[in-house]
């Protein structure tokens, strides 16, 4: 059923996603698309991928952005997928019951024997989390590893979504965001964590954290210009070199 | 948002055959259907036809089609699982309605009834095609109070004109149904324009800013795109048309649609006969043809928030 679960004390499962040590190298979307082309919703069709223009499933894309200008200006890289919102349109815009919020854990699916493949749930995304799939003719989207985070195969510590497995600067972070005591709700509480577009008001689990504030920089001395009114040999040779 | 062409004829289809089932149905509880023995059947028949070829239409763009029949089962969430339904249960009364004009060539009392239940079905069903658009929040440009009393008017507009346009060339002498007809295009052409005007005057609450969450550092620029060339979101939700394409499109639609099937029918109705007959075909045809332009540019010039991530400053 389309209809949203109704227990918001429930676990939510979510990412969170350190925007100040994320250094863009695009290890999670890479990983992410290796893992799920093998996993539950594989495969992640791509087509003509080594022509001109390629084209492909992905559930997780990063964008860099340069955010300000000036001295305050920053390049912030922003890794982009399903933030499993609480209030996601995207299940209640289904036709079919093809998605669904997980009581459980609040994960957003997509039962791919029910999609017939209308789109509208991408239309009413936000975050552009849902990718069709043109050769399958469904809807694709996040699982949050599904197959990972409860797969017994693995030692409790590999347990994770791929794309948190493999960031290679530890900036993504997974957990249960209904637990103001679990390790990624302190983590968002201590650093500010956000979620995008909230005047949409569909409420996403996942959080960024945004960049730290640059601490107040010293004006640095090697970068005041001398001085060109400089008497002695200092003076004369700024003078002829000043010509 | 891309025009989907299946989409398109679906909506200016299914609007104009839901605009004569609705009007057949209300002429027939007002007991005033003329007594013709083949006008009522045979705009029946071509009120359900423009409605069918339309859901039939819709079923195009969908990766499953096989699977449409699971469509109607959401419908306690999900306004285009309520359309389908409605959609599906209009057949119910509007069949009634065409047994008893065809077997008993009667449209009263019951059959009346089902006339009417007919025309509620025709409104509803518009009601949740315009609601599918209206409650998508990504897309301000459809998600505003002018996208239902448009999809109504239109509808309404479309529909009277091709009664008036059948009713000319069965001989119906029923000038008043005409007029009404050549009334309906001024509220639907106003609304026209209330809607063009909305739209080009309100921006977004979502900006590259709020969609990032950096606006506190400052203005945000896209440096770098993930992926090089256009994926799904790109092509879906990423279509541009240049603004003097735009406001040309515009034009045309607004003649088309409003302009032209006004005069004509005016001009129709005062000299009569044959040419009443030349005319209010022509500007039902018209007006069809200004609706599937301003179908198009409907989703044409919708943006959609997703494109604010890549480099979209507005939606």
């Amino acid at each position: 059923m389309t209809d949203l679960p109704n227990n918001s004390a429930a676990k939510k499962l979510g990412l969170v996603i350190d925007l100040d040590t994320c250094v863009g190298c695009h290890a999670c979307a890479v990983h992410c698309k290796e893992w799920n082309s093998g996993g539950v919703a594989a495969p992640l069709t791509d087509i003509a991928p080594y022509d001109a223009d390629p084209d492909g499933v992905w559930f997780n894309r990063v964008h860099s952005y340069e955010a300000g200008s000036g001295a305050a200006g920053r390049t912030v890289h922003f890794p982009r997928s399903c933030h499993h919102c609480e209030t996601p349109a995207c299940v209640t815009v289904c036709p079919t019951g093809a998605s669904y919020k997980r009581a459980e854990d609040g994960i957003v699916l997509v039962n791919e024997d029910l999609c017939i493949g209308c789109k509208l749930c991408s239309w009413a995304c936000p975050y552009g989390a849902r990718e069709y799939d043109y050769d399958s003719g469904v809807m694709k989207k996040c699982t949050m590893c599904i197959d990972r985070i409860y797969n017994d195969a693995f030692a409790v510590e590999d347990r994770v979504p791929a794309c948190v497995a493999t960031c290679p600067v530890g900036a993504r972070h997974f957990g249960d965001l209904g637990n103001p005591e679990s390790d990624v709700s302190k983590l968002v509480t201590a650093r500010g964590g956000y979620a995008p577009m909230p005047e949409l008001d569909y409420k996403p689990v996942n959080r960024y954290l945004p960049p730290r504030a640059r601490p107040a920089q010293a004006a640095d001395a090697a970068l005041v210009p001398a001085e060109s009114d400089a008497a002695g040999i200092l003076g004369w040779i700024d003078r002829m070199l000043s010509r | 948002m891309h025009p989907a062409l299946s989409v398109i004829l679906f909506t200016t289809a299914s609007g104009a055959g839901y605009g004569m089932l609705f009007w057949l149905g209300v002429v027939a509880v007002a007991n005033t259907l003329p007594p013709d023995r083949f006008f009522a059947p045979v705009s029946l028949a071509l009120a359900l036809a423009a409605i069918t070829g339309g859901l039939i239409s819709s079923t195009f763009h969908l990766g499953h089609p096989e699977r449409a029949w699971r469509a109607i089962s959401q419908w306690r969430s999900s306004w285009l699982s309520r359309e389908g339904l409605v959609a599906l249960a209009t057949y119910i009364p509007a069949g009634l309605f065409g047994i008893g004009l065809v077997v008993f060539h009667r449209s009263d009392g019951f059959w009346a009834a089902c006339g009417g239940l007919a025309a509620v079905g025709a409104v509803s069903s518009v009601v949740c095609t315009a609601y599918i658009y209206r409650s998508l929040k990504p897309i301000q440009r459809w998600a505003n109070a002018w996208v239902l009393p448009n999809y109504l008017a239109l509808a309404a507009m479309t529909g009277a004109l091709w009664l008036a346009a059948l009713g000319a060339l069965f001989g119906i002498d029923r000038p008043a149904f005409a007029w009404l007809a050549a009334a309906l295009v001024v509220p639907a052409a106003l609304l026209k324009l209330a809607y063009w005007r909305y739209i080009d005057g309100t921006a977004s609450a979502s900006t590259a800013e709020s969609a990032t969450g950096l606006g506190a550092i400052g203005q945000v620029r896209l440096l770098d795109p993930p992926h090089t060339s256009d994926n799904y979101l790109l092509k879906e939700m990423g279509f541009r048309i240049a603004r003097r394409h735009a406001s040309r499109l515009r034009r045309i639609s607004f003649i088309a649609a409003f302009g032209l099937p006004v005069l004509l029918m005016v001009t129709g109705l005062y000299i009569g006969g044959t040419t009443l007959i030349i005319l209010s075909s022509t500007a039902a045809s018209l007006s069809t043809f200004g609706v599937l332009i301003e179908r198009w540019l409907f989703f044409a010039e919708a943006k959609h928030t997703v494109m604010l991530y890549y480099g979209g400053s507005r939606a």
